[in-house]
């Protein structure tokens, strides 16, 4: 609901698991862990993203990226990124909730290796899948109004339609289709994919997204931990502008100032 | 007896266990899962679950990623 006045936010509420920030960052592409480390700060996330892979047998020593993310102050939620099939989504999930003991997971079954766009049938089976198996489900998925209802239906804690494609920082590509899944979910929308800067991510959370998450957006700016911050205020200024409730656009002006009482005019 | 770990075939000492497979690649516990023919094996089970002749072994961890 929405706030009276300027009081406090609700917290974002996924499955059982609640957050203050409604920013969802990832760990990947950036220049060194200590710059992710202090980019993640910035932010003031709760919630970060990890991929889940294949050890190296013979290089299997030196730090790893958990050693630079602080699980007291950060939820993990790893995704199956690069998955092409429901049955390894699966077991890709499974995995992961064994080797960082969360039921959180980002589901991404890819449909096609250029636009990175999901692959729907097979994110719903997968989705269906771990959701009995107990998992809180957050699905990237494309932004059709009818995927997100078919993904809420299964049970999924949360939905994630892309603003653009993955990595590419085009920004909200199709405001309208989110405005309408935003209208029609029983469930948290978060906008995945498609932030390429802090304006992107107000316009997501003014729409009403519940939450953004982003990844490539922070880390390839050239300042990462600075546009870190950016997204914060951001994503901030975006959920509050949403709560407060814009005023209606209107094609004419409308004068903020007294017309009445100007100098130079003619007293009746 | 021969098995397929991450894609590549190993030679492992019969009997061998995953925590045994685990000791032998230098990996810890914390922070990775294993499956074996596409089963999660629990962390609590490394130690009496016993690798068989040809099996497909799985080891993964968190990497960066978005």
């Amino acid at each position: 609901m929405a706030p009276v006045n300027g009081a406090a936010d609700a917290p974002l509420k996924i499955g059982k698991h609640e957050f203050k920030s409604r920013l969802v960052v990832g760990s990947g592409k950036y220049s060194s862990f200590d710059v992710m480390q202090r980019a993640h700060e910035a932010s003031g996330t709760e919630l970060v993203t990890v991929a889940i892979r294949r050890i190296h047998l013979d290089d299997a020593s030196g730090k790893t990226l958990l050693d630079f993310i602080d699980r007291s102050r950060y939820k993990i939620l790893p995704n199956t990124a690069g998955c092409t099939t429901a049955k390894d989504a699966v077991l890709t999930a499974q995995l992961a909730r064994e080797a960082l003991g969360t039921d959180l997971i980002k589901l991404e079954v890819i449909g096609d290796p250029e636009t990175l766009y999901p692959d729907t049938a097979e994110t719903i089976v997968a989705a269906r899948e771990l959701v009995k198996d107990g998992f809180t489900v957050l699905p990237y998925i494309i932004d059709d109004p009818t995927a997100c209802k078919r993904l809420e239906e299964v049970g999924c804690a949360a939905v994630m339609p892309l603003g653009a494609p993955i990595g590419s920082g085009l920004g909200i590509c199709n405001p309208y289709s989110l405005t309408i899944i935003k209208q029609r979910s029983n469930v948290p929308v978060i906008i995945d994919a498609g932030v390429g800067t802090a304006s992107d991510a107000a316009i997501a959370m003014e729409l009403g997204a519940d939450a953004v998450l982003m990844n490539t957006g922070i880390a390839l700016a050239k300042d990462a931990i600075m546009m870190a911050r950016a997204m914060r205020l951001a994503v901030e200024a975006g959920r509050l502008a949403y709560l407060a409730g814009r005023m209606q656009k209107r094609l004419y002006a409308s004068a903020s100032s007294p017309m009445s009482d100007l100098i130079g005019t003619t007293a009746k | 007896m021969n098995a397929t770990i991450n894609g590549e075939r190993r030679e492992l000492p019969d009997g061998a266990t995953v925590a045994h497979l685990l000791n032998e690649l230098n990996l810890e516990k914390n922070g990775i899962a294993v499956a074996v023919n596409e089963r999660v094996i629990r962390g609590a089970n490394f130690d009496e679950h016993r690798l068989q002749e040809g099996d497909v072994i799985e080891i993964i961890r968190a990497v960066a990623g978005g």
